[in-house]
């Protein structure tokens, strides 16, 4: 192996008088939660070269969509961001609400929003949790665990009926309604909880030497280049462009809640973890006005086409038990046609592309993962920089490998 | 290497017979099982939760998790297995050491779960010799709690383990 | 043919390309062009640079496999101007005979991946592409399993261990 490229990079003199080794770092490794690989060429403890390999969680999701109804594929999204996989069902019901041209209801709208900013506050807590974790803070690690277990306890358990795989979402609306007691439930978690663990973790991180070392100016990119390699969401807010789907493209009822979008200035690891820290708050500030607003009504749009009818009609009313059983079985009959319909996940656009040739189930799904982008980016953002800040960086661009490989 | 004809790994002559010392070895094995967690997905997260402080799986004395498999005795695969992955976890699976037991979590390790297409290996058990099955899309961390246990109990009574009569002929 | 249609940016397409665009349609809310594969990464280009277009983004690209029909597969852009705050979609049809368009990877290098695994699902392959090899399915997998024609539950036989 000649060592031309690393002799070239570095000005032609190697740390050490040594030839660069290959470090196979990866797929099974703590630190690259679960399955990501890189074949590093090290010259001493400096990355040279850096090539990202995934794949080791390909579950074909487009595959399996292909050949199940509209309403099955809903349990394959959960499996996409399984970190906050409210936020996947969101995006697809939407995107095939697109397709249908129908509108939900204005409560199924408040609801949808809730769940994806609850969703996002999990994200985020386990993305810094666990980046903290491969820099040694463990503490962290818990602090964020323990909102994230009351959370599951008694939110998303509550309303979905489990806690990671939820299936929320319909066509049309969504499963059921929210439980009673969830609406108070909620705003106490929000203050009782989110709140004070994003607190905790703020006093020990936030003002701590050796985590400001650690992750300043570490895996940083310029804004220029991140719009080149197609980031979005923290990771490209981070490096200073002020891009948020839910202010710039408005979609459910975002444009009636007051919030902000934090922006970062050098696109390193500390950005984008303040960026982290900052959205989790404004969640919570999110919340609290959608409970606020949340309207009455019906949670679902009052067509049978694609919602499922009432159960007292469908034991007594002979179309509406037809209407049932056409529904599941075939599934409901989306229009030809295609669409693309983006939304503000937690880390980044989650884009669906839909191409349907009528019929019960899509012709085709792709999803764009928000983290594709990222991952390919990590040669720029780790060359040149030494192993340990590999590890920082990879947590805090959080990979998550069911939407990365999908 | 086509799936399905591992060889033997474990010793010949039958099974873990106890006497009153390798009773007590047993008693202390199953108090201070090291797992080593091969979390490939989303069940990983539910693994996590088991080590959390809500369901606290080091009350059961397998806290230690252990991220080397020279060092490490339960192999807890969490999460869909690929047919890209699948050699890096018989290969992980041969660098542990005896005695070494294999939980697979939830439906995708044990059996490939809904996802049954070109990508997906059928269950772990095609490769490796799988003792405990947790049920689940993901099982709840009470269920991985219910798996270190009946672990343990398999080291109490000193059933043989699946190692022992790999490689089932299918 | 372009049709008669409210989008700027279609129109503005139709205008500097003339017939390089097969046809645009808004449907769904969408402005999508299909345009011929020879002047793509011309098109591309023109959409980044164009102080009023201004499509910095390019969001996702994907392969799409329309088996029975002539041509058969689709290569499907999707672009986003985060100044103007639009999307477009841009199609191109290619023949199954010759599935080969240039990479816009020099256009966005954030599509170099895209491209990567649209020729590991599909089969299409990109003239110019840095590193055009499989992304996704491990080394020795035979044939693109996102077409119509791969069977979903079709097995390989599995390769060794990873070296």
């Amino acid at each position: 192996m000649t060592d031309l490229m690393g002799t070239k990079r570095r000005g032609g003199k190697l740390d050490l008088q040594a030839e660069p080794v290959i470090l196979n770092i990866g797929p099974s490794h703590p630190a690259t939660h679960a399955t990501l690989r890189f074949i590093a060429e090290l010259d001493g403890e400096t990355i040279l070269s850096l090539t990202p390999e995934f794949g080791y969680l390909h579950r074909c999701f487009e595959k399996e969509s292909e050949s199940h109804t509209w309403t099955q594929v809903v349990t394959y999204t959960d499996r996409l961001n399984y970190v906050s996989p409210l936020m996947n069902n969101v995006g697809y019901a939407m995107a095939v609400e697109k397709l249908c041209a129908i509108e939900v209801t204005e409560r199924c709208k408040y609801v949808r929003v809730l769940i994806s900013e609850i969703s996002r506050i999990i994200d985020h807590m386990v993305c810094i949790g666990t980046n903290m974790v491969d820099l040694g803070a463990l503490t962290n690690f818990w602090y964020f665990w323990k909102p994230r277990e009351e959370a599951y306890m008694h939110l998303i358990e509550p309303l979905t009926g489990t806690r990671l795989t939820t299936g929320y979402t319909r066509i049309g609306g969504m499963q059921w309604d929210l439980p009673e007691g969830w609406v108070q439930k909620c705003r106490d978690i929000c203050r009782n909880v989110f709140l004070p663990a994003i607190a905790d973790v703020n006093a020990l991180l936030s003002k701590n030497r050796i985590f400001i070392e650690r992750t300043m100016g570490v895996g940083s990119i310029t804004a220029k280049d991140a719009i080149a390699m197609g980031f979005t969401g923290p990771c490209l807010r981070a490096a200073g462009v002020p891009l948020d789907l839910r202010k710039d493209e408005t979609y459910l009822v975002y444009d009636r809640f007051d919030f902000d979008v934090p922006i970062g200035e050098h696109g390193d690891t500390c950005d984008r973890y303040m960026v982290r820290m900052e959205e989790m708050r404004q969640s919570v500030r999110i919340i609290e006005q959608a409970l606020d607003q949340l309207p009455g009504g019906p949670i679902n749009v009052d067509d049978t086409r694609y919602v499922l009818p009432d159960k007292q009609l469908v034991y007594t009313n002979i179309e509406s038990l037809m209407q049932h059983f056409k529904n599941i079985f075939e599934g409901i009959h989306v229009p030809a046609g295609e669409v693309y319909s983006a939304t503000e996940a937690a880390n980044g656009e989650l884009g669906y592309y839909i191409v349907s040739k009528g019929g019960g189930g899509p012709y085709k799904i792709k999803v764009r993962p928000p983290c594709f982008n990222m991952f390919q980016a990590m040669p720029l953002l780790c060359e040149g920089q030494m192993i340990a800040d590999l590890v920082a960086v990879l947590g805090s661009v959080n990979i998550v490998a069911g939407e990365l490989d999908r | 290497m086509a799936v399905g004809d591992r060889p033997a790994s474990a010793p010949p002559g039958g099974g873990y017979a106890l006497t009153t010392l390798e009773s007590m070895i047993a008693w202390g094995r199953k108090y201070s099982i090291y797992p080593f967690t091969f979390a490939t997905a989303c069940c990983g997260i539910e693994v996590m939760g088991a080590f959390g402080t809500h369901y606290d799986l080091s009350r059961f004395g397998a806290e230690v998790v252990r991220f080397s498999p020279r060092q490490a005795d339960m192999l807890l695969v969490a999460g869909t297995v690929n047919y890209k992955m699948a050699p890096v976890l018989v290969r992980i699976y041969e660098q542990m050491l005896e005695p070494k037991w294999v939980v697979a979590m939830g439906a995708c390790a044990s059996s490939g779960g809904f996802y049954n297409n070109y990508s997906v290996l059928q269950g772990i058990d095609k490769i490796i010799p799988v003792d405990v099955y947790i049920p689940g899309c993901p099982p709840n961390p009470e269920g991985i709690i219910d798996a270190v246990v009946a672990i343990q109990k398999l080291l109490e009574t000193g059933a043989p383990r699946a190692a022992e009569r790999w490689p089932i002929k299918i | 043919m372009a049709e008669e249609n409210n989008s700027p940016v279609l129109r503005k397409l139709a205008e500097k390309f003339g017939d390089a665009i097969v046809s645009t349609h808004s449907g769904f809310g969408d402005d999508t062009a299909v345009v011929r594969r020879e002047k793509i990464v011309e098109i591309c280009t023109f959409l980044r640079d164009d102080p009023d277009l201004r499509f910095e983004f390019a969001m996702d690209l994907t392969g799409v496999d329309y088996l029975g029909e002539v041509p058969r597969f689709e290569v499907v852009y999707h672009l986003y101007s985060m100044e103007k705050k639009r999307r477009v979609r841009i199609k191109s049809r290619l023949h199954e005979e010759d599935p080969t368009i240039d990479s816009v990877s020099s256009v966005w290098p954030g599509m170099n991946w895209y491209e990567r695994e649209a020729f590991d699902m599909y089969g299409i392959v990109f003239r110019d592409h840095p590193n055009l090899v499989r992304i996704l399915m491990y080394e020795g997998f035979v044939g693109h399993p996102l077409r119509k024609d791969y069977p979903k539950a079709k097995r390989q036989p599995t390769v060794g261990p990873v070296e």
